[in-house]
């Protein structure tokens, strides 16, 4: 399916604060197959970063290797943009992150890149509080070689040749909460409504965010007996919380005092606003999150929604006292200590 | 045989017992009382308890490579004990432990054997258990310095610096010393026939190692971000970068880092931290050795391919697999010049002193940001190691950064029709923009798959034939600017060269020397880079047989220059040294000097 995109745009688009349109937010046409999971999250990510009014040019997306790492050439054509090598683009964008710490990073991952291959950096750039919004298009199988299991497809999982998974299957959410990811959720990439909020208070985040999007491979595991196809994933979904997004500059005029209704400051001042749908189950308490993914796991259930968020995270340039100066923009005179300086340490050497 | 200011001293020790800073202590005084001196660590892949020895070459002409037969031997291990006697020259010396009979079996009647009761001493005159360990050190440093005349007071002062704003520790060595040099004073004459006496040859040279030269290197050349995973030989060199920043490179208000350093989980992530800060406009840069560099081969092609700036250190040890940790080889010259799977092609420095790892270290930078690729920086363990007499650093304050074609957002607005990969300037390096530049220009994707000069995917076979050949004339373009190759002469004289690069140059100025001295002509080159520049070529051209001087079993710099140059294999002759240790001055001159023989 390729096609030239459509230049047209209506003259009365709505602009963001920003004064941008939704189209600047855009990236090329998808050459994913039709009906694909990934296609609507790039879609979520284009909407939430329109909607923050984010800069495009200051945020940086960096992948990995697979069909969702090629999604970055599909969102923010005005951002730059780094395809790596296949499960390492924690290190590049820990490496991005060090240089320049003020821009936006987006990492874009699957379930091959960060649960196998990549396993290793997923959960260091976890350990380390990277600051940057982690997104894996999780479908249980490895789309651009053709439909193999990947290592978080479920112990049972039936693949589209009838073949059973044999292997225990790998759960980001659980295994991020325990390695200190400091905002977890988990998404599915047929609910658009759930997804562009979370994808909005991730950004806004100080510190790793990962949002695991459940998003089905139409082409290779979308069968009956997989547990990753969208029936499978609309029948079980089991959303823990509606969440609103609330910009730092929005009055807030509802009363929040019921009893279902949570609303937590984000490092920049804005606001998620929770609705509970599940009692004795606290995003801010770790326990509590890390029981119930347990619980729904025997159930057969997929917990989504936002999992677990630390809000006094701190993010890794802090943890290693970094200047807030952003370091590519370093002068000569502030890295080079001169000569008369080099003179003192030859004199100690001798 | 008298001899002043030339012989070889060999300490044998437990490692882990203390013995590293006496033994420095002895090698330094000596550099303090105007003389030249290299020392050298041949220690296990250990921590505590196996034999690690220390070898210190004095030598008034300044030859500052190893030299084979010990003159005088101190053992204090006696895991080793045979073999160190075995070692020692014929009219040489044995220092060693009187506290235990020696077995009578390894006692040879060729050599001289000086018994000093370390233990006895020590147990007599120091209370603390630590102490009495420690100062066996310090006491056959005094026994040695009166055996070979050394001055008292230079080793003092070296030890009222050493232990600056802790002087009560003074008073215990001093102690120490005076107990070892009259105990020789008291039951042996002294000095021997081999001994220093004070000169003024040192001039104003520095005493380091070549990995605290890298590291400060770095921190001169700019470098902000650095990713590493620790691995033997190269570790101290992040450790100097960090020592030294944090001196250097703290923010006068808050006191925050302009640098930060981070340690990796694996070299993957080291060499992937590395490239995305570069991408990203920071200088940063990681170091390695052998085992470290086959994992970053992946993202190196990924680095060149996307031209990507980026700097590695490799300290080079033996290999294959682990191999010998410690022990030094310059043997991963090949896997560094054509890293990655794909057609590449690496630029490598070769710096042969502390000095020059001072200076490459900080061109390196400039280097890989005005070629957009990557550097390797190719030093060894005895050079990143071993602490080296050597010129004193320089810094030019005139000296700009090169940071190479990048395009801030004044010159994006004005530029008409940019493209990443395009040769706008026919030498092969394009304009590279930085993420956050401007808002709707300069944007672009990195990546590894094929690519056009808009950095825009592509399959088609032109495309991609047009930009490996473009990086290929890229390559070319570092020929030129890479730093071209020493000559030992001012003009070619002789039907014989020598090529030689890295730590070989010790040995082979030395053999240079003796063959010269011995009416042998020969020319001689020392490379300083890969990839090979128009005068080295014409120096092989210039001659009809050439031996190349490396330290390794395959000789691989051989390999590269048959390759890369197209010369005939049969005018290379391989002069090697694999053994682990670094390659002697003797162990060069056999064949060239059985080959000259044979020709006349």
């Amino acid at each position: 399916m390729s096609y030239i995109k459509p230049k047209f745009e209506h003259p009365r688009a709505p602009k963001n604060a920003l004064g941008y349109t939704r189209k600047e937010y855009e990236g090329s046409l998808s050459t994913l197959c039709a009906g694909c999971g990934h296609d609507s999250i790039s879609a979520a990510i284009v909407d939430a970063c329109f909607e923050l009014s984010i800069e495009p040019h200051r945020v940086a997306k960096l992948s990995g290797i697979g069909c969702s790492s090629k999604t970055p050439a599909y969102f923010l054509n005005n951002s730059h943009g780094f395809n790596s090598v296949h499960g390492r683009m924690p290190s590049v964008a820990t490496g991005a992150n060090l240089a320049n710490r003020d821009l936006v990073y987006l990492g874009v991952s699957g379930d091959g890149d960060s649960a196998s291959i990549g396993f290793g950096q997923f959960a260091h750039v976890i350990r380390r509080n990277l600051n940057m919004t982690y997104i894996v298009m999780n479908n249980g199988c490895y789309g651009l070689t053709k439909g193999q299991d990947s290592a978080t497809a479920d112990q049972g999982s039936v693949s589209k040749a009838g073949s059973v998974n044999n292997f225990e299957g790998i759960d980001m959410c659980a295994i991020a909460i325990e390695l200190g990811a400091t905002f977890v959720a988990q998404s599915f990439s047929g609910d658009k409504g759930q997804l562009i909020p979370l994808i909005k208070a991730a950004l806004s985040h100080s510190g790793f965010s990962l949002i695991n999007v459940v998003s089905p491979c139409v082409t290779f595991n979308n069968n009956p007996g997989s547990t990753k196809s969208y029936d499978y994933v609309r029948e079980h979904n089991e959303a823990l919380s509606s969440l609103d997004f609330v910009p730092v500059k929005e009055e807030i005029t509802t009363e929040y005092d019921e009893i279902d209704v949570k609303m937590v400051e984000m490092h920049d001042g804005t606001f998620i606003k929770l609705n509970k749908l599940h009692q004795g189950f606290d995003p801010q308490d770790k326990l509590s999150i890390i029981n119930a993914l347990q619980v729904a796991r025997q159930k057969d259930e997929i917990l989504t929604g936002l999992l677990y968020l630390d809000t006094e995270s701190v993010e890794l340039n802090d943890l290693i006292g970094t200047v807030n100066k952003p370091l590519n923009s370093l002068t000569e005179k502030e890295l080079c200590p001169g000569s008369e300086v080099l003179e003192k340490i030859n004199a100690g050497l001798r | 045989m008298s001899s002043i200011n030339d012989f070889v001293v060999r300490f044998a020790n437990v490692n882990g017992t203390g013995s590293a800073s006496a033994n420095s202590l002895f090698a330094k005084s000596i550099f303090r009382m105007g003389v030249p001196v290299s020392a050298k660590n041949i220690f296990p892949s250990n921590i505590q308890g196996l034999p690690t020895w220390y070898e210190v070459r004095v030598s008034e002409k300044g030859y500052l490579g190893r030299k084979n037969g010990i003159d005088l031997m101190v053992s204090v291990n006696p895991q080793s004990l045979k073999k160190d006697i075995a070692s020692v020259r014929p009219g040489g010396y044995f220092v060693y432990d009187s506290t235990k009979k020696l077995y009578e079996e390894f006692l040879r009647e060729d050599i001289n054997f000086i018994g000093i009761p370390l233990m006895d001493i020590c147990n007599r005159e120091f209370s603390d258990p630590r102490q009495k360990q420690l100062f066996k050190n310090i006491v056959y440093v005094g026994a040695l310095a009166k055996l070979l005349d050394i001055s008292f007071e230079e080793i003092e002062k070296l030890l009222s610096e050493q232990f600056k704003g802790k002087e009560k520790l003074v008073i215990p060595n001093v102690k120490a010393l005076n107990l070892g040099g009259d105990y020789i004073a008291e039951n042996f004459d002294y000095p021997l026939d081999f001994r220093v006496e004070r000169r003024d040859l040192v001039k104003d040279w520095i005493l380091i190692d070549g990995n605290a030269a890298a590291g400060l290197g770095a921190v001169y050349g700019g470098a902000s971000v650095v990713s590493w995973y620790p691995i033997t030989p190269s570790t101290s060199l992040v450790s100097s970068f960090e020592k030294y920043a944090n001196k250097l490179r703290k923010d006068p208000e808050t006191g925050k880092n302009s640098f930060s350093v981070v340690q990796s989980e694996d070299e993957l992530s080291a060499i992937g931290m590395a490239i995305g800060a570069n991408w990203n406009g920071a200088r940063a840069f990681t170091a390695t050795s052998g085992p470290g560099l086959s994992l970053m081969n992946e993202f190196l092609g990924l680095a060149y391919y996307s031209e990507i700036p980026v700097v590695l250190a490799d300290v080079q040890r033996s290999g294959p697999s682990t191999g010998m940790p410690t022990r030094t080889q310059q043997s991963d010259l090949l896997m560094a010049a054509y890293a990655s799977h794909g057609d590449t092609k690496h630029v490598l420095l070769l710096p042969s002193t502390p000095t020059e790892c001072f200076e490459m270290m900080a061109d390196a930078f400039d280097l890989a940001e005005q070629l957009q690729t990557p550097v390797l920086f190719m030093t060894d363990l005895d050079l990143g190691m071993n602490e080296h007499m050597c010129p004193p650093f320089k810094w030019d304050d005139n000296r700009k950064y090169n940071r190479g074609k990048v395009l801030n957002a004044e010159e994006l607005e004005a530029a008409q029709d940019w493209g990443r990969y395009k040769d706008v300037d026919g030498d092969g390096i394009p304009y590279r923009t930085l993420p956050g530049t401007h808002p709707t220009k300069g944007a672009y994707f990195t990546r590894g798959s094929s690519h056009d000069e808009k950095a825009a995917y592509s399959e088609d076979s032109d495309t991609y034939v047009r930009i490996m050949n473009r990086l290929k004339k890229k390559l070319e373009t570092a020929k030129t600017l890479v730093p071209g190759p020493e000559f030992y002469q001012e003009n070619n004289e002789s039907e014989i060269g020598v090529i030689f690069f890295g730590t070989s140059r010790y040995a082979a100025e030395e053999a240079l020397d003796i063959m010269r001295a011995d009416g042998l002509k020969i020319d001689a080159m020392r490379l300083k880079a890969f990839p090979f520049c128009k005068e080295v070529e014409d120096f092989i051209d210039a001659h009809k047989q050439v031996f190349v001087v490396e330290q390794n079993r395959d000789a691989q710099m051989r390999t590269l220059l048959i390759n890369e140059l197209e010369v005939n294999p049969k005018k290379l002759i391989r002069v090697l040294n694999f053994d682990g240790t670094p390659i002697t001055a003797d162990l060069i001159i056999e064949p060239i000097s059985a080959l000259n023989l044979q020709s006349i």
